[in-house]
């Protein structure tokens, strides 16, 4: 049975559970004076026999379908004869795909060697004997579950206190899923990163200056090493950021300063919201428009001027980030102008300065330390950014300055690298979880800095 | 005094060039809110300019003879005949019709082009559905070529039509005039998926694949956000592994979309052996990273509940959990609600993660579960936005059009449900 449809049936065990243990906690109440003189209330028996029933079963199911396709697969390559063991990972996977390709019906067996087809028969049959017996010990511990907690239905045990405490465990696994998200990330990245550089030195990679990632797919193939240097994404990534906060910071601190200083209150609830929805449009439809509409638009115009600039420019790609990151920027300063004590503001006043003197001279000073932070959270923004980059940037990995030129980025070659035909095991696929390493140390850096400025600058006024 | 008064002087004779200075900083601050705005109206201008022909489909209006001796078919319900017949020829003779003074082999083959590669394919289904129809005459629509679409729905800029020859450019227009090619409602676009040829390519399935993961994300984020906001705020005691938990969230707000993509390929890919591109991977990582956004609503909602609800509960005798299930909880509703919804639109957008766990497969068939291959709205655009064809510029505008539409349906859905259902206490 498939776990699609395991997960309805342990359903109906439990609600099965939970009426059974409802009517049977009404009746062992019947002889003692009613429910008044259990424990708890019924709901709590029945809940918890549907706890009982639901919890157990669903952790095993989870468990048996999270490995059963990984054990079973090594199993099968196990029990491949010697002359056919994969010899590297490669092979490995190019056999398992063959299994399963024949197990699946999609490959004619007459076209594979026998060992091969007896492979995939053996797949079907342990499926299949997996399959069966993860429904039977499923539903087994269902019932069972759904069992020892009917016959613990009686009056002097307080089921509200079992159910509460299970539901606060179970509250806690979810708040703790946020960690385990980061321990994935970390660990998913880190693994591969330590393999690439097992492939190509750490130092190569931090400090050499080409990237050109193409690894010889056969060994005796001519001049096709790869090289592995990140500086030149490093450029092209922190061009296009700075281009893009080049925009975003002035516009999004002018406007913020406008807004929350002289915008009059229905101006401020047009305008706000109007703004907020640059930060709302999804990053493909900026890319669409950096790569079909701003690209074109910037080349004819250096043409004109007598420039020569790529079709696929860092400046197309970077102002229509800038433009992304504005409201990001606009409502963090506002936030920030905003924490600002009035009282500041009504003694410059006082004193006879003209509204932008005292936001020159003495709110933005107050406010500078958030405002930075700020900064940094949305600098962390332009660097992650992928669609737009990977739509209106190039490929091409050019250790250059001039924002004409086409430039690359880090997450443009991660997504290179990981779409379109791969082999798992390639120093390409691993450079590029390298990549990812690096954007995640880069990226986490930036925040966690930025989020100790924030919270130390609130704290001064609070 | 003279030393006061003269400051004075200086005061007012620097009056004019500092309310000046104030104008100029005044006049800054409107170009910033100018120039995001500007764009806000450039890019929506040019999305719609691009993109309002994707609505539309171009079609030709034929009287199809057929003549089972010219497609080299005498039953057609003999399935090894069919496969091998010809139904190009058919639409050449009709097409021929209407221009007879074309004779040339080379012309001919140039006047068959205008009608698109999938005419033939609609003769062949019709004559397998309806063998007796073999031999008769039939008015059949057919659509046009991806390039005649192009042509004649900007008949006004000569940049569209440098994929005709100038001899099929002239037909094109007779055949307009004549009335046999027509344009009409894109329906085609609403009801098929992805395809290889522009006019023949719907976004239905990608719609559906958007559907599906939205499903899994809500069903697995939802829940999950309430339940981890709940405890931070209601039950968590304080200690260093809360603060950690906290940390964690906010970080994880922050963190770059594609790393979540490096982590489904890594850790539901690589060691759960879930299949790549279908809906389910797609909606537990895009759930993984909209969880944070639903927390930290969830955990903002439940903080608005005024204390005196919670006190009242707890003084007529209800335990901690009976508090926060019956009270809070329904009463922060609204407000997890509208922060969810927003999370869900931002998932809704998110391309970048989806495109490392193979979603962007090139997938024909409408998706009809969520273990089968499916691409989603944003991902169908950046396909079709790369995608060299020039009907497939307009395809991409339209779909980010319907894509918007979502996204400000549901906007305007978190706007209601707060405007309608939240209390101010």
């Amino acid at each position: 049975m498939q776990t699609a449809n395991l997960l309805p049936l342990i359903l109906v065990i439990a609600v099965i559970a939970y009426g059974l243990s409802y009517m049977r906690s009404r009746a062992v109440a019947e002889p003692i004076g009613g429910i008044r003189n259990l424990k708890a209330l019924p709901f709590y028996y029945a809940a918890r026999a549907a706890l009982w029933c639901a919890i157990p079963a669903l952790i095993v199911l989870a468990l048996w379908a999270g490995f059963e396709g990984k054990v079973i697969q090594n199993y099968v390559v196990a029990s491949l004869p010697a002359e056919l063991a994969p010899e590297s990972d490669g092979q490995a996977s190019l056999i398992l795909s063959q299994i399963n390709n024949v197990a699946a019906g999609k490959l004619d067996p007459q076209f594979v060697p026998p060992e091969v087809v007896g492979a995939a028969d053996l797949l079907d049959a342990l499926k299949q004997r997996s399959a069966s017996f993860k429904a039977t010990l499923v539903i087994l511990l269902a019932v069972l579950g759904a069992a020892y907690a009917w016959t613990r239905v009686q009056p002097h045990i307080n089921a509200r206190e079992n159910v509460e405490r299970t539901l606060r465990w179970i509250f806690f696994v979810c708040a703790a899923v946020a960690v385990l998200t980061t321990v994935g990330i970390v660990f998913s990245v880190i693994f591969e990163t330590f393999r690439f550089f097992g492939k190509v030195p750490i130092t190569e990679f931090l400090f050499g200056t080409s990237w050109s990632p193409q690894t010889a797919l056969r060994a005796d193939q001519v001049g096709s090493d790869g090289a592995f240097g990140i500086i030149p994404l490093f450029t092209g990534t922190l061009l296009i950021s700075a281009i893009a906060l080049l925009v975003a910071v002035p516009v999004g601190l002018l406007s913020a300063v406008y807004l929350s200083e002289y915008a009059t209150r229905p101006a401020r609830a047009v305008i706000k919201p109007l703004l907020e929805m640059l930060a709302g449009v999804p990053t493909v439809v900026y890319g669409f428009f950096a790569a079909l509409t701003v690209a074109p638009f910037i080349r004819d115009l250096a043409e004109r001027i007598g420039l020569e600039a790529s079709s696929q420019s860092a400046l197309a790609a970077g102002l229509v980030m800038g433009v992304m990151i504005i409201p990001f920027v606009s409502s963090l300063s506002d936030d920030v102008i905003n924490a600002v004590p009035q009282t500041l503001r009504d003694g410059s006043l006082a004193l006879g300065a003209t509204q932008s003197e005292t936001m020159k001279n003495v709110i933005f000073p107050a406010a500078l330390p958030g405002i930075m932070g700020g900064i940094l959270l949305a600098a962390s923004r332009a660097i992650g950014e992928t669609m737009i980059v990977v739509m209106a940037a190039g490929l091409a990995a050019n250790l250059t300055a001039n924002p004409l030129d086409s430039v690359t980025t880090v997450t443009v070659q991660i997504v290179t690298l990981l779409t379109g035909d791969q082999e798992f095991d390639s120093a390409k696929t691993l450079a590029a979880f390298a990549l990812g390493m690096m954007l995640f140390i880069v990226t986490l850096a930036l925040n966690v800095v930025a989020l100790k400025i924030v919270r130390k600058y609130r704290e001064q006024y609070d | 005094m003279t030393d006061q008064r003269s400051q004075a002087e200086i005061v007012r004779q620097s009056l004019k060039r500092r309310y000046r200075k104030e104008r100029r900083f005044r006049l800054y601050g409107m170009t910033a809110i100018a120039i995001a705005l500007l764009s806000l109206v450039v890019l929506f201008t040019d999305i719609i300019g691009k993109g309002y022909t994707g609505f539309i489909k171009t079609t030709m209006t034929l009287e199809v003879v057929l003549d089972g001796e010219q497609m080299y078919l005498d039953d057609a319900s003999d399935k090894d005949q069919m496969s091998m017949a010809d139904f190009q020829a058919p639409i050449i003779t009709a097409l021929q019709k209407h221009f007879p003074e074309v004779e040339e082999r080379k012309d001919l083959r140039e006047l068959s082009r205008l009608a698109g590669s999938y005419a033939s394919n609609q003769i062949k289904d019709l004559l397998a559905r309806q063998p007796e129809l073999l031999g008769t005459t039939q008015t059949m629509e057919f659509l046009v070529h991806d390039t005649v679409s192009v042509y004649v729905k900007h008949a006004d800029n000569p940049a569209y039509s440098i994929r005709l020859s100038e001899q099929q450019q002239r037909w094109v227009d007779e055949l307009v005039q004549k009335g046999v090619v027509d344009t009409g409602f894109n329906d085609v676009f609403f009801s098929r998926g992805d395809s290889r040829e522009p006019s023949n390519a719907g976004i239905l399935g990608a719609i559906v694949g958007s559907l599906l993961t939205m499903v899994v994300t809500l069903v697995i984020a939802f829940p999950m956000g309430v339940a981890a906001a709940v405890y931070l705020e209601e039950f968590a005691p304080q200690n260093k592994f809360t603060d950690f938990i906290e940390v964690n969230i906010n970080n994880l707000a922050a963190v770059p979309s594609i790393i979540f993509g490096l982590l489904g390929l890594a850790v539901f890919i690589g060691v759960f052996g879930l299949p790549r591109s279908v809906p389910v991977l797609g909606g537990l990582v895009l759930a993984l990273m909209t969880l944070p956004t639903i927390i930290i609503s969830s955990r903002a909602a439940i903080k608005s509940v005024p204390p005196s609800i919670r006190e009242a509960a707890e003084g007529i005798g209800a335990s901690k959990m009976q508090v926060v299930l019956h009270h809070v909880v329904p009463l922060a509703m609204p407000g997890m609600m509208t922060g969810s919804i927003i999370g869900m639109a931002q998932a809704l957008g998110e391309t970048a993660p989806l495109l490392l766990i193979g979603m962007v497969a090139f997938i024909v068939e409408i998706p009809d579960g969520f273990f089968s291959s499916a691409t989603v709205l944003p991902v169908q655009i950046y396909l079709w936005a790369s995608s060299a064809e020039q009907g497939f510029v307009e395809l991409a505008s339209a779909g980010i059009m319907i894509l918007l539409s979502f996204m400000i349906t549901m906007n305007a859905l978190a706007i209601w449900l707060r405007k309608r259902l939240e209390r101010r206490w």
